[in-house]
């Protein structure tokens, strides 16, 4: 309906998927000095950050972005999320993908639907802009591309009007329709019931603008009230303090749209398994089977592209799930799709691969394939050897 | 009013103002209910035994490119017929009450619509006894005559009056006091427009906006009754203009109104998860107007969408809810 959505879903969108990432990278990361040539570093996760945010923010891309569309479908947004959390070294399997994609489609769906006005939605992309600018601190040139994206904002939106914005909410909400993921961050904050159906509360600030409700005022045919009576409502509402900045800079007030995720309180979806620690990539559980497949294909992903001086170059792989047997379950029991894949392999192959694997093999502290998986292992070796 | 039994939806009410329809057939206990799912409506008729399903979609414009999304469905009610109206980002749909036969397909002009703005109609409403009123996304309002059978359906007049998109229409549900006109128009600046029905539409008076939004108006017995995105309902005398009386009624958004012309009970659901019912009364003597509280309903968890009164007094409702897979009914 709305023409102008697209660019508020994008961003966003963008916003809630640089907290998850960020959050995992922190989780995962290792201290410069001690990491393995196969660990994320502190260094590694500003680089993939940065160069997420860079082509986020890109002048060109944002230009096609803001010019007056209907919205994408679900399935085409997904595509350019997966290109655009593909945009670093980072690379995701494709239930780590769906993962993110659902923790960021929910996340934002809940706060279009608790935004108190509908115009509120601008304050919370700004919240997440900030944000964005936070994780470029110390990058000047893609925080002048940030700016900028925040200067076309202000200039599209200031001047639409109350029911503009909620044609927008409203086009939104079409777009999140009978989505109902349960988020084991949002239902252990009790904003989410077990049903997938975020919880509507009835009490707290009325949005600005808004009266707290109860009042009725009879007015006779000269304008003159007469009479004033009150009634109960069953909420529990008071004044709003004050209105959020719609400026560049400012107090937006409003906390939906900020940061919810840190270090002690992990991203999970409620599908994951009973593993409750969160174990580091480098340390496998000793469990039969599953791992096997996928230990080989890490080691394919990083086979391709590995170069022993410097990590970083590799395409490291981000695991969305605690453990890799969490990941290999969830793309098992998705229901729409047909089979785990693998994908983005760094398909560089180098001479003697072969030799390097066996090499990288003996160096890893990864569980050994068990014996019953010989014959999946062997498949994949060839795989391997055809690319 | 308690909790009655739910009426099955196949499929989820959008996020939509006045996203709830209903038709009482006669004197019967069958009830049709309608509400918009995104690009289909989804009709059920409840006949006390059980439930009958039908999803009617939106038409697609003549290129055929992308979803029509609708935007709103109501029954129009006439002395000859009655006629299921759709209104959709690409034009206005007429069928039979049952939804069987499409009678009338109208193509909005996107021409018309400067580019970066939204296309779409809006605001449906009988009037005049052989007259339907749609609204659209540029603000004006077809006026389409209704033979009393058949397809030969016409545009006899376009309104435009409003600068912005039309929200709701309403026509007289009472008896309307002189000069009191018999059709109400609102737009997303909270302006509204009464008129006399007729061969040509008069405007009798425009009532200025007070910087909110009105998405959803009644008109009964010469009060205007509309609900604001601020949460207020407001009360006007339809003939002068006048604010007669003003609610704080809900902490958000409001979506729909509906009016019980036989009592005056006022219905109102929101963003904020609240019904209420309220009071219209005018009284003869002094000629005032009031408006009580009745009753309050927190439907837990949900944004309302549409909000109807099942029969004429107002003693059952109907609401649908935002991502509400079912209609929930409550009765005294």
């Amino acid at each position: 309906m709305s023409l102008r959505t697209l660019p508020l879903l994008f961003l966003n969108l963008g916003g809630e998927m640089l907290y998850i990432l960020d959050q995992r990278l922190r989780a995962q990361s290792i201290p410069g000095e001690k990491a393995r040539k196969d660990e994320w570093t502190d260094v590694d996760r500003k680089r993939v950050m940065n160069d997420i945010i860079t082509t986020m923010f890109n002048q060109k891309f944002l230009e096609e972005l803001f010019k007056p569309q209907e919205l994408y479908s679900k399935k085409a947004l997904r595509t350019v999320y997966d290109r655009l959390a593909h945009a670093s070294i980072m690379r995701l399997n494709q239930a780590s993908m769906d993962k993110l994609y659902d923790l960021m489609t929910m996340a934002f769906k809940y706060q279009v639907l608790l935004c108190p006005r509908p115009k509120d939605i601008l304050l919370i992309t700004f919240n997440h802009l900030d944000a964005i600018k936070d994780f470029i601190m110390d990058a000047p040139g893609i925080l002048n591309q940030v700016d900028e994206a925040f200067r076309q904002l202000i200039e599209t939106y200031s001047c639409l009007s109350a029911g503009e914005f909620q044609l927008i909410r409203q086009t939104l909400l079409v777009f999140f329709q009978d989505m109902h993921i349960r988020v084991s961050i949002f239902l252990k904050d009790k904003v989410q019931n077990s049903n997938g159906r975020f919880v509507l509360p009835i009490s707290g600030p009325v949005p600005w603008g808004t009266e707290v409700p109860g009042v009725i005022r009879l007015f006779n045919q000269n304008g003159d009230e007469v009479k004033r009576t009150e009634f109960t409502t069953g909420g529990n509402y008071v004044a709003p303090q004050r209105e959020g900045s719609f400026d560049l800079y400012g107090d937006r007030v409003l906390k939906l749209g900020t940061n919810m995720y840190s270090i002690s309180r992990p991203v999970e979806t409620h599908m994951s398994g009973s593993s409750k620690n969160l174990v580091s990539h480098a340390k496998e559980n000793i469990v039969p089977n599953p791992l096997a497949k996928e230990e080989l294909n890490f080691l394919a992903r990083l086979l391709g592209g590995l170069e022993v001086k410097t990590p970083s170059e590799t395409g490291f792989r981000l695991n969305l799930f605690t453990t890799d047997e969490e990941e290999e379950h969830a793309a098992l029991t998705r229901p729409e799709e047909l089979s785990y894949k693998v994908i983005n392999i760094e398909a560089m192959q180098e001479p003697g691969g072969q030799a390097e694997l066996s090499r990288i093999l003996g160096e890893m502290e990864v569980a050994e394939p068990r014996p019953e998986s010989t014959e999946k292992g062997e498949d994949l070796l060839a795989l391997m050897d055809a690319l | 009013y308690r909790r009655e039994p739910s009426v099955p939806l196949r499929s989820s009410s959008s996020a939509l103002y006045n996203n709830l329809c209903v038709l009482r057939a006669g004197g019967r206990p069958r009830t049709c209910f309608g509400a918009v799912h995104g690009a289909s409506l989804s009709l059920v008729t409840s006949d006390g035994i059980g439930f009958t399903h039908r999803q009617l979609p939106a038409k697609e414009g003549s290129s055929g490119l992308g979803t029509a999304l609708l935007t709103q469905a109501a029954w129009c009610v006439l002395p000859s017929r009655v006629l299921l109206v759709l209104t959709s980002q690409k034009g206005i749909q007429m069928y039979e009450s049952d939804g069987s036969i499409m009678v009338y397909w109208h193509a909005l002009d996107v021409v018309e619509h400067p580019p970066a703005q939204a296309v779409f109609a809006r605001g449906i409403a009988a009037a005049g006894g052989h007259f339907i009123c749609v609204g659209t996304s540029s603000g004006s309002v077809l006026v389409f005559d209704i033979p009393p059978k058949g397809t030969n359906i016409t545009v006899s007049e376009v309104l435009e009056q409003h600068r912005e998109a039309i929200t709701d229409i309403a026509a007289e549900l009472g008896q309307a006091p002189d000069g009191a006109g018999d059709v109400v128009t609102a737009d997303d600046t909270g302006t509204l427009c009464v008129w006399k029905a007729g061969e040509e539409f008069t405007l009798l008076g425009k009532i200025p906006a007070l910087g909110c939004s009105c998405s959803s108006v009644k008109l009964w017995n010469g009060i205007v009754a509309a609900g604001y995105g601020n949460g207020r309902i407001r009360l006007y005398e339809a003939a002068t203009g006048i604010l007669r009386a003003e609610v704080s009624a809900h902490a958000r958004w409001i979506y729909a109104l509906d009016l019980a012309p036989q009592t005056g009970r006022l219905l109102s659901g929101a963003e904020d998860s609240f019904i209420h019912v309220w009071k219209l009364s005018r009284n003869p003597d002094t000629d005032e107007v009031e408006i009580q509280h009745c009753h309050a309903e927190c439907v837990t968890d949900t944004q309302v969408c549409g909000a109807r009164f099942c029969d004429p007094e107002g003693n059952s409702f109907a609401i649908t809810g935002y991502d509400l897979s079912e209609i929930f009914r409550y009765g005294r």
